[in-house]
């Protein structure tokens, strides 16, 4: 396992972080997550085409870049750094990464060019409103009617499902319980008896929606009844990708506050001389880092796909959960009453910690998968 | 003679070791030949038992003895912090009388740094010298001295000048340990162990010319002393694992290791033993309690995290990449773990934390872990002065004002001292 970036992941980190800073400034993320769509077509466009970004880690041969999982990490730390509002993590990480684990040769070639391009927003439907990503807590019931299938339930906390112009959906044999019985089902955002609803988000540069199925045509993705691999596949590999993200975000809050803390001046002096907000500083560093160091660690176990990958996941996600919300937290401390104000960037941060920590299980659900992973 | 390359030193190197290791020598005849061909030292210069290797090629020749299992120069504290220090500031004299004996173990060394009255500020101290004739005269008192009670010297940083702020009035002096003047009591710790000493100065005498550098440039001497504090505890690990061989110099080399790592058999438990957790759950039936889980969790979790960070800052500086965050925070985390450690082992023991020694859990281990554990973040630099140098060097963040910048440390207010 490498443990560092190669001097070309780094060039690419730093075109990534340029293009963001132009496409994904501040104002932009305000004006973006005001509205019901949530990201910006020409943006979308240019990620995709000139950077390639929505293909990075899909394989050549459907249409992608064929990087690894490390470069797809980076890339999504950069986004969360900038708070970018796009539907790329539904797509290129969730709905890409069920294709590839669950579908055939024929049907990766046929669905993932589209993503890889941009042309195509997908996004991937596990939880339902009990808000749970594991297999036991899928109900919706697919049905096999006149050799096709028709989808009946309710997903929720679906990923830009509003936008979505493909859904994967993961849904269970009528009867069948636990990991038996699931399939995953790809549905067309427009699919007579699917109707989407856009739900309020605490987060709202993450945009979520509630998809009900009454009846919808779904095309079998994969082999029927062999989906509790590939969803378990690509949960872990969506966790650590979130992981990165979420350090991404939580670099940057903390930079931020620390900034403020040079600069404020009370009693006489910067605040950030006063040893309350140096320690407590110097101790989110070293939670930082740390957290940085196992988000970095499950991505290359991701690209490599070493056995340890799924207890990884859930040590990342674990550890980056934590560190994101307190670094959140604090500077909003940090910088006092106008870290409460509206005007401040530092609650998109906030709410994007929180909403990311519940985002596929908190860190307690994650702290047990991993335990119990590990054999303990 | 063309440049050596690693292929030349190896060849060299295991060349020499073929024709002179042999593990049936006394440990001391061996260590004298090995000071005297360069080899012991390879990194040193050739005049001071070294062979003026770059750091490179110096592997080179530490993996050619680790091959041959052949026993290398004295380590402890003599080395790794007495010799590279007298290496950079001493003259000549002093390197022709000092370095030698401290290769081949004849002659051992203590710190004297650390007082009673400065700990976190150490450029404080007030143990004082002052010149009769051709003499220096010590008063004063050190604590927390490792082997004080057997070394032969010290390195003791003493205040030469009061007129002037605080790190301009220090001397670096080597002072024999063995004189009237000078007395070392252990000194007992909250966990019953006495590992340390305390070191009283009474009219002790230290030749003017046993003065590190120049009078009153102590601070950065001492600066030298204290960057190679953190590399000693590599020294003594590679020392307890290259001990194992058989033969007369291994029989007297085992005697070594025992004796310089006697003060330290409390460490893994100040460590906090996290590699006992989950066994310690399991065995006391707490494994399945969803508040143990969490616990051990979080604490894995921790421990694996700062080893992958502690692999981050080794793959940057391989690579020559200029020192991140990463590099800086290790000692702050050592801390964290161990006291997150001596947390879920009570609360896994339960009331089996109020027992000790053979009536205590693991005959004694976990009271031993919970009552080292907060030495870790005291010893080697508090984690309010690691937060300090985190949160100045690494963020940014303006220093906290001083009130004795720039004064006669005569004038600066002091603990007072018995």
């Amino acid at each position: 396992m490498e443990f560092s970036f190669s001097d070309e992941q780094e060039e690419f980190r730093r075109t990534v972080r340029r293009f963001l800073e132009d496409t994904s400034s501040p104002d932009e993320v305000r004006r973006l997550m005001e509205s019901d769509e949530g990201f910006d077509r020409s943006a979308w466009a240019k990620l995709s085409g000139s950077l390639g970004l929505t293909g990075i880690a899909i394989p050549e041969k459907y249409g992608g870049q064929g990087f690894g999982f490390v470069e797809l990490a980076l890339t999504l730390e950069e986004m969360g750094r900038s708070l970018l509002c796009a539907p790329y993590f539904a797509s290129t990480v969730c709905a890409a990464n069920a294709i590839l684990n669950a579908g055939t040769p024929a049907q990766k070639k046929r669905l993932l060019p589209g993503i890889a391009a941009g042309d195509t927003i997908a996004t991937l439907a596990i939880a339902e409103t009990a808000g749970i990503w594991n297999a036991d807590a899928i109900t919706l019931t697919a049905t096999r009617v006149d050799g096709s299938f028709q989808l009946d339930g309710i997903k929720s906390f679906v990923v830009d499902g509003h936008t979505a112009d493909c859904i994967v959906v993961v849904a269970r044999e009528a009867g069948s319980h636990g990991s038996d019985g699931l399939s995953f089902f790809v549905v067309s955002g427009g699919a007579e008896g699917l109707s989407r609803r856009l739900l309020t988000s605490l987060d709202p540069t993450r945009k979520l929606a509630e998809l009900t199925f009454k009846g919808a045509h779904g095309d079998l993705l994969g082999e029927l009844g062999a989906g509790a691999d590939p969803l378990s596949r690509t949960l872990d590999q969506a966790v650590v990708a979130l992981a990165n993200e979420m350090i991404g975000g939580a670099q940057k809050v903390l930079e931020t506050a620390v900034e403020y803390a040079k600069v404020r001046m009370q009693f006489g002096r910067a605040i950030g001389s006063f040893q309350a907000i140096k320690h407590r500083c110097a101790d989110l560093l070293l939670e930082l880092e740390h957290a940085k160091s196992a988000a970095y660690y499950a991505a290359a176990a991701a690209a490599e796909d070493d056995e340890e990958l799924p207890a990884l996941a859930c040590l990342a996600k674990a550890s980056c959960s934590d560190v994101y919300r307190r670094v959140a937290s604090a500077s909003i401390q940090i910088h006092g009453g106008v870290g409460f104000t509206w005007e401040n960037d530092t609650h998109l941060y906030f709410k994007r910690a929180r909403s990311s920590e519940a985002f596929m299980g908190s860190q307690d659900y994650h702290r047990e998968q991993l335990l119990q992973r590990w054999g303990i | 003679m063309s440049e050596p390359t690693e292929e030349s030193i190896r060849k060299e190197v295991t060349a020499w070791l073929g024709k002179n290791w042999d593990p049936e020598l006394s440990l001391l005849d061996w260590r004298r030949k090995l000071a005297d061909s360069g080899w012991g030292c390879p990194t040193w210069p050739e005049a001071w038992c070294g062979r003026g290797l770059s750091e490179t090629l110096g592997d080179v020749v530490r993996e050619a003895f680790q091959d041959t299992g052949a026993i290398g120069v004295a380590q402890g504290s003599g080395l790794g912090l007495a010799a590279v220090t007298i290496l950079e500031h001493g003259n000549d004299d002093l390197k022709g009388e000092l370095l030698r004996p401290i290769l081949t173990g004849e002659d051992s060394w203590c710190q004297l740094f650390s007082e009673p009255g400065s700990g976190s500020d150490l450029a404080g101290l007030t143990t004082r010298a002052d010149l009769d004739g051709d003499e220096w005269i010590i008063n004063g008192q050190k604590v927390w001295t490792t082997s004080a009670n057997h070394a032969r010297y010290g390195m003791l940083l003493a205040r030469t000048n009061w007129d002037v702020p605080k790190h301009q009035g220090i001397t670096y002096f080597v002072v024999e340990m063995d004189q009237p003047g000078v007395e070392a009591r252990g000194l007992r710790q909250m966990n019953g162990y006495a590992s340390f000493n305390e070191v009283f100065f009474t009219d002790a005498r230290v030749p003017r010319e046993n003065v590190l550098g120049e009078v009153g440039r102590g601070w950065g001497v001492a600066l030298t002393t204290l960057a190679h504090e953190r590399r000693l505890a590599d020294g003594m690990r590679s020392m307890v694992r290259d001990s194992q061989g058989k033969g007369r110099a291994f029989d007297e080399y085992r005697k070594e290791v025992a004796s310089v790592m006697e003060p330290y058999k409390w460490y893994a438990q100040r460590a906090g033993r996290t590699d006992l957790v989950v066994e310690r759950a399991r065995a006391m039936g707490r494994i399945a309690d969803p508040v143990v889980r969490q616990a051990i969790a979080k604490l894995l979790i921790m421990v694996r995290s700062s080893e992958w960070t502690v692999r981050r800052a080794k793959a940057a500086r391989v690579l020559g990449r200029p020192p991140g965050p990463e590099g800086s925070l290790g000692k702050l985390a050592v801390s964290e773990i161990s006291r997150a450690a001596a947390d879920v082992h009570a609360l896994i023991s339960g009331s089996g934390v109020m027992l000790s020694g053979a009536d205590g859990p693991l005959n004694g281990l976990i009271a031993e872990i919970l009552v080292s554990a907060p030495a870790v973040s005291i010893a080697g630099g508090t984690d309010e002065i690691q937060r300090n140098i985190i949160g100045e060097r690494v963020l940014g963040l303006p220093k906290e004002p001083a009130t004795d910048v720039g004064k006669a440390y005569r004038d600066v207010p002091k603990n007072l001292v018995s």
